[in-house]
């Protein structure tokens, strides 16, 4: 393998913007057959480095080199003409189209008169499914399809345009956890038949199963590159964040005292089909424990959340909250009750993206006497109060409290919410999936803030599709599987094998109350 | 030295209210280029005496005249102003108020029938005007959260429903004209209704300028305040930027909604009543299409950045051409043209969000090439930062 020519070289690039450095002499280069991983935090500069490789920034310094001879990718189509060809992160398909007519998108085979001659596509459609093993059903509609499929619709793209070069933009930010598993094999398959892959990413567990060499980018500096067969985790880790991190979340054994969430009976209905969403599902959450719900994404778990939280009304069954009836109160009222959520999605619930950060770092308390006076806003409260929350929670942007929360960075959209919700000092806090899309650094940070919100004797209800984080940070744990909770388990006396029968619906038990 | 002076143009030029006023002036300068293309076009040799007359308006005439037809032309202006603030507070709470049109009328036909057929005094022929205007904003703001109709429809509608009503209602006897199609005018009908003038008229010379003008000036103030300092702005702002996340805080979304519109509305009929009490015109009940007052409103809402102060100076200017339209040489030109000319200003006024993005492309791009230069000439050795 160390002798196999590079596909391609971007050596010693440097790209400016205005007051930073994206790429600081960063040398990437790539094996012809091998899975060569990129792996750096958000804003470590990988973006960056594949819009140079993709034409979409002319670099200050350095050269890109195919096949040992220098190139110049002036736009995409210099990239695509050169066979380089990208998965990105949220996919580019055309929604009402089927998977074949996304396939030949833009490279459509036609006669003479300009009919196009599907079947030829679709031969060679099947023939490069067939030899990859990429599942899809030509004729379906994108809409129709699930993400993995549609996933693997992009790579039929990329192969039916014979790219040598593939690139993944974390790839598996979207996928369940069975989808992870196939599509890592895939990956391999591809390779295995002399396909390049870059595969950016920050999670490390698939990079240690995948890739055959990792280089690492941090703040924008290119820290090095090594073989996976010759490092673990633990190193990857500090290379990227620049110090030790720690994988395993730190904590006393929980010490439960009164039921603070109490859920009888509760059924929600679905938005997206007839069936309930969530069925008759009772449990409690009590002071000082971290209750994970775990399941495969789409079993009811958002519903679930949504039930408890006020945004979606119960079909039947009935809430308590520290000994008070909920189930038909506004949410402002469980709010106030002393309930916290940082929601699923920052973007939707969690932010007014045009609003200024100190903006949303007030919207849940808006109201009180301390920011309103006579319904007028008391803007020097405000900003006082949303600069201490971003000292004590560090929360980076570029104009402090003035800064407008679409300009900020995923994970530091993610410490406001959390320092907004935690800092309301409640009663309950509900985390659903709080550390997606975040980075090794973050999710530390996070998991070290919900610890500390338990350890003060908070009770926690925390939905996680991650099982690593289900293991680690949760004093119980739930399985949910088709709206229903088919098993109770503590983490220290299962395995995650054992977790993912009941996940997949292969067994469950009678959980009672 | 050079660099204080720098950071000052640089201070200016990155401030979002600069940006959207030299947008804004791109976009008029623009729109009357065009304009003066389309009459060289017609007829050249009058083309320039004729868009010089209309960027002039009131000052073409004699110095004696001018102060009685600037009057004219800020009395016109108020109804505008008060629809592109009816307009704005709507599309700050993410509804497009196409109904401002609408509820003007339903305005003034409030006001009128107040005013001529039950002899009211002026305050409250202004306060119907505003209710008759709010309930129309509430009829849409209504349908919009019962039913999920959405406002740019449902104001479509009822701004057809209101014409038809409004010219039925005020055809009628003792309130209609016997010998035309016009109300009676107010100074024979009630002089009672006509809004007082403060010595207002006597400044410009003009009979129908009066207590409408700081009226609007208070409101559009207002409405600034409402939207930025107040809790309930913030409200209503969080609700129109993303409904999700205002209703997860806890916000009555639909509540705000239909306040919303009941506000925008109670706006353009308020903007009715300060016209059609000033006396300056009377309601002509033959009319077949929807009066573009309501529409203009949108324009000049955009044209003034959304921003309630900025719709001030935007709506004067759209009245100032407007007026100034008339100028045209009308032996060469339809008197069509004038009607044109402000179209295409007012058109051309959409493009303000395209020239700021542009004006902001700029500044980014001018500073990338600085900072590529500058690391080019301070030598390619030692980046240490």
């Amino acid at each position: 393998m160390d002798n196999t020519p590079y596909a391609i070289e971007m050596l010693n690039i440097t790209k400016r913007f205005p007051g930073i450095i994206a790429n600081d002499n960063v040398t990437l280069r790539l094996r012809r057959g091998e899975i060569h991983a990129l792996l750096g935090e958000n804003g470590a500069g990988k973006s960056t480095l594949m819009s140079v490789l993709f034409g979409l920034y002319q670099p200050e310094e350095g050269v890109i080199k195919k096949d040992g001879k220098e190139v110049q990718i002036r736009d995409p189509n210099d990239a695509n003409d050169l066979g380089i060809g990208m998965v990105h992160q949220h996919f580019k398909l055309v929604e009402c189209f089927t998977v074949l007519d996304n396939i030949i998108l833009g490279v459509e085979p036609t006669d003479k008169a300009g009919f196009l001659k599907k079947d030829e596509a679709r031969k060679k459609v099947l023939e490069l499914s067939e030899r990859y093993g990429l599942k899809v059903d030509p004729d379906a509609v994108v809409e129709d399809i699930s993400v993995g499929m549609q996933q693997r619709t992009e790579i039929l793209k990329m192969l039916y345009r014979d790219n040598e070069i593939l690139i993944f933009d974390e790839p598996t930010a979207v996928l369940t956890p069975q989808e992870i598993e196939e599509l890592l094999k895939i990956m391999k398959n591809l390779a295995a038949e002399g396909k390049s892959i870059l595969f950016i990413s920050h999670k490390l567990n698939e990079i240690m199963s995948v890739a055959d060499r990792c280089s690492i980018l941090r703040k924008g500096k290119y820290i090095g590159t090594v073989d996976i067969a010759k490092t673990d985790k633990a190193e990857l880790s500090r290379m990227m964040v620049g110090r030790d991190v720690e994988f395993v979340v730190h904590k006393e054994p929980s010490k439960p005292g009164d039921t603070v969430l109490e859920v009888s009976g509760m059924t929600v209905a679905s938005k997206v089909h007839r069936n309930n969403a969530v069925k008759n599902v009772s449990f409690r959450v009590r002071a000082g424990e971290i209750v994970c719900v775990a399941g495969i994404d789409g079993n009811g778990q958002s519903e679930l959340v949504y039930g408890i939280s006020g945004l979606e009304p119960l079909v039947s069954g009935s809430l308590k909250l520290c000994g008070q009836d909920i189930t038909r109160a506004p949410i402002r009222r469980r709010s106030l009750a002393g309930m916290s959520h940082i929601p699923e999605d920052r973007h939707k619930h969690g932010l007014v993206l045009d609003y200024t950060l100190e903006d949303n770092i007030v919207l849940q308390r808006y109201f009180e006497p301390e920011f309103t006076k006579m319904g007028f806003l008391r803007r020097k409260n405000i900003r006082a109060y949303a600069e201490r929350l971003i000292e004590q929670y560090d929360v980076r942007s570029g104009q402090g409290p003035a800064t407008v929360a679409r300009s900020m960075s995923g994970g530091n959209q993610q410490k406001a919410i959390i320092a907004r919700e935690i800092d309301k000092d409640p009663q309950l806090l509900i985390a659903v999936q709080p550390t997606r899309g975040l980075d090794v650094g973050a999710i530390e940070y996070i998991h070290s803030q919900i610890v500390a919100q338990r350890d003060a004797g908070k009770a926690v209800l925390l939905v996680s599709l991650e099982l690593d984080e289900v293991m680690n940070v949760s004093d119980r744990i739930l399985v949910m599987y088709e709206g229903e909770i088919v098993g109770e388990f503590d983490p220290k006396k299962t395995t995650v094998e054992e977790l993912g029968l009941y996940m997949a619906g292969a067994k469950r038990m009678e959980v009672g109350r | 030295m050079k660099k204080s002076e720098r950071s000052v143009f640089r201070r200016l030029i990155e401030n979002d209210g600069v940006q959207t006023l030299l947008a804004s002036l791109l976009c008029i300068l623009g729109g009357l280029l065009i304009g003066y293309i389309v009459l060289l076009i017609i007829e050249p040799s009058a083309a320039w005496g004729s868009i010089t007359a209309v960027v002039k308006n009131f000052l073409r005439y004699p110095a004696s005249l001018q102060g009685k037809y600037l009057g004219q032309t800020v009395v016109r202006t108020v109804p505008l102003l008060l629809c592109a603030l009816s307009v704005l507070f709507a599309y700050k709470v993410g509804m497009f108020n196409i109904g401002a049109a609408g509820q003007y009328v339903i305005g003034a036909c409030a006001t009128l029938y107040c005013a001529i057929a039950l002899k009211l005094p002026w305050i409250v022929c202004l306060l119907a005007g505003a209710a008759a205007g709010a309930l129309l904003g509430a009829v849409s703001g209504v349908l919009k959260t019962l039913c999920n109709v959405n406002v740019v429809i449902s104001g479509i509608m009822l701004n057809w429903i209101s014409l038809y009503f409004t010219n039925n209602l005020l055809s009628r006897n003792g309130i209609k004209r016997p010998t035309g199609p016009e109300t009676i005018q107010l100074i024979n009908a009630n002089p009672k209704a006509l809004l007082p003038t403060l010595g207002i008229d006597r400044l410009f010379g003009e009979k129908s300028a009066g207590i409408a003008i700081p009226l609007a000036l208070v409101i559009a103030v207002l409405v600034w305040v409402v939207l930025n300092k107040t809790k309930f702005g913030y409200e209503l702002r969080a609700t129109g930027n993303n409904p999700n996340a205002a209703k997860y805080a806890g916000m009555k979304e639909n509540r705000n909604i239909v306040l919303t519109m009941v506000i925008a509305g109670a706006l353009a009929g308020l903007g009715a009543s300060l016209f059609f009490l000033t006396g300056l015109v009377d309601w002509e009940t033959s009319i077949s299409s929807v009066p573009d007052m309501g529409f203009n409103g949108i324009a000049v809402a955009f044209l003034g950045g959304l921003s309630p102060l900025g719709s001030i100076l935007s709506a004067f200017f759209i009245q100032h051409i407007t007026s100034g339209g008339g100028g045209v040489d009308l032996r060469f030109y339809s008197s069509q043209i004038s009607s044109l000319i402000s179209s295409l200003i007012i058109f051309l006024c959409a493009f303000v969000g395209f020239f700021k993005l542009a004006i902001q492309n700029r500044i980014r791009r001018n500073d990338e090439k600085k900072a590529a230069a500058q690391a080019n000439g301070s030598g390619k050795g030692g980046e240490g930062k």
